[in-house]
């Protein structure tokens, strides 16, 4: 999950995993990069074509670097051509099965954005990818305002990734958050949220199904 | 029979280091019509002299869009001009497609310096025998480029290409440096009378020029004939108010001087 923030900040986090659809196995892959000086990119899915997408990238900003003119390519155009990727393979019927979350601020305008698996992409003030669609997006439109802190997104992103860590099944309590501002991108290390589970809805979770196991 | 042993090849140095057939084709661009381009911090201007190859035929086109932010005006041969501009044409776009933003005009003058360059150095090909000036907006503000059949490029202020260009080059030098100040009129005011002084006395009229102009807020155009004829009429009110003051203050001085002369 992502949000954009007031002024010049943005931020994302994300759990940590390395899938094979949904053979859940490696429990420190981190999925989020800064992308050249301005972008920071997120990654749910197949963690190897992710691997794949970030190769394109570091050639794509090698030749952006190596041309040494002072024009560099910002989020927007980031975005862009990862639309372009994903729709291209998409295309050939063989998708990179990713969900993919870029942010970035350049020259003091911000930008967050979205590309699915098979090329869908959107610009919003918040965005999640997977789970986080369903169960966080719900909570960012309640909560989400422009002129939040740094310290109020970091609160309300943790709040929503509780919510997701309780929900779901395959989730493992461990996170990253990213900032990135015109000065810079600071991605954190991995770390776990206080968690409990003797809330009494957790005791018998399939008392309100009657009839089924 | 030959006029020069060296320069039967593109690829042929000559012993004094030359290469004729590039020089050759740097000397088709001053054998065309004159183009000039001049630039402030946020406008770029170009300006063409249009001449009609017969009395019975129209005048070729020498001012091309790219995409919004770049266009070129060209001097030499107008066939390369045009196969070039297609070039142009399809590096803006096909940048907008991949990154949806405009391509920086500084890239896409080296890519059309590259694509010249190959022909000084293929013995099956020959240089183009057009000089493009590259006028565009972007990120880093305005830009003025001139590129050459040689492959080089430059980035200019204010420069003239084409017939009798040396006057207007000579115009431009005396002023250029108030350039990077100038509101879009300014600028093409100063392009028009750079255009005049390549035509040497012929009465400058908005049907022998081109102007195009591309700015802040401005995308590349061509500026109608109507307003360019208005620029030009209000110009030459003003020569000729200028002029008639001079002439009285002449007429004042040799009154004044008659006595002195006694």
């Amino acid at each position: 999950m992502e949000k954009k923030e007031k002024a010049i900040l943005f931020f994302k986090s994300d759990t940590e995993f390395g899938s094979y659809g949904s053979t859940l196995r490696y429990k420190s892959v981190e999925r989020i990069k800064a992308i050249g000086k301005h972008t920071l990119l997120g990654a749910s899915g197949e963690i190897s074509d992710f691997q794949e997408i970030l190769r394109y990238l570091d050639e794509l900003i090698l030749y952006d670097n190596m041309w040494d003119d002072g024009n560099s390519l910002g989020p927007k155009e980031i975005h862009n051509y990862l639309n372009r990727v994903m729709y291209n393979r998409r295309n050939k019927f063989n998708p990179l099965w990713n969900s993919l979350v870029i942010g970035g601020v350049k020259n003091g305008q911000k930008y967050l954005g979205m590309v699915g698996m098979i090329g869908t992409h959107f610009e919003d003030n918040h965005v999640a990818t997977g789970f986080g669609n369903h169960l966080a997006r719900p909570i960012f439109r309640d909560e989400w305002s422009e002129d939040m802190t740094f310290e109020e997104a970091v609160r309300l992103l943790e709040k929503c990734l509780r919510v997701l860590l309780y929900r779901d099944r395959s989730a493992i309590n461990k996170f990253q958050i990213a900032k990135i501002t015109d000065e810079g991108v600071t991605i954190s290390q991995p770390y776990s949220l206080k968690t409990f589970w003797g809330f009494s809805a957790f005791k018998n979770p399939s008392k309100g199904a009657e009839g089924s196991w | 029979m030959f006029r020069n042993q060296y320069d039967t090849d593109v690829t042929t140095w000559s012993p004094a280091g030359r290469l004729f057939q590039v020089e050759y084709a740097m000397e088709a661009v001053k054998q065309g019509s004159a183009a000039i381009g001049l630039r402030s911090a946020t406008h770029v201007v170009l300006a063409t002299v249009n001449k009609a190859a017969s009395e019975l035929s129209s005048h070729q086109k020498k001012v091309f869009k790219m995409d919004d932010h770049i266009g070129v005006a060209i001097a030499g041969l107008t066939a390369d001009g045009r196969v070039l501009s297609r070039f142009l044409r399809s590096e803006c776009i096909n940048h907008a497609f991949v990154y949806e933003s405009p391509l920086p005009v500084s890239r896409l003058v080296v890519h059309l310096a590259d694509k010249a360059q190959v022909c000084t150095q293929r013995s099956w090909k020959r240089p183009y025998g057009v000089g493009l000036l590259v006028a565009g907006l972007d990120e880093t503000g305005a830009h003025l480029y001139y590129n050459c059949p040689s492959g080089n490029y430059f980035e200019y202020q204010a420069f003239a290409i084409g017939s009798r260009s040396q006057a207007a080059k000579t115009y431009l030098e005396r002023r250029f440096e108030a350039f990077n100040n100038y509101p879009r009129e300014e600028l093409i005011k100063d392009a028009l009378s750079a255009i005049k002084e390549t035509l040497q006395g012929e009465k400058l009229t908005s049907a022998i020029c081109t102007v195009a102009v591309v700015g802040v807020g401005e995308p590349f155009h061509v500026i109608d004939q109507k307003t360019i004829q208005e620029v030009i009429d209000s110009m030459e009110i003003r020569e000729e108010a200028a002029a008639d003051q001079g002439t009285m203050q002449e007429e004042d001085k040799s009154s004044e001087a008659a006595p002195m002369d006694i």
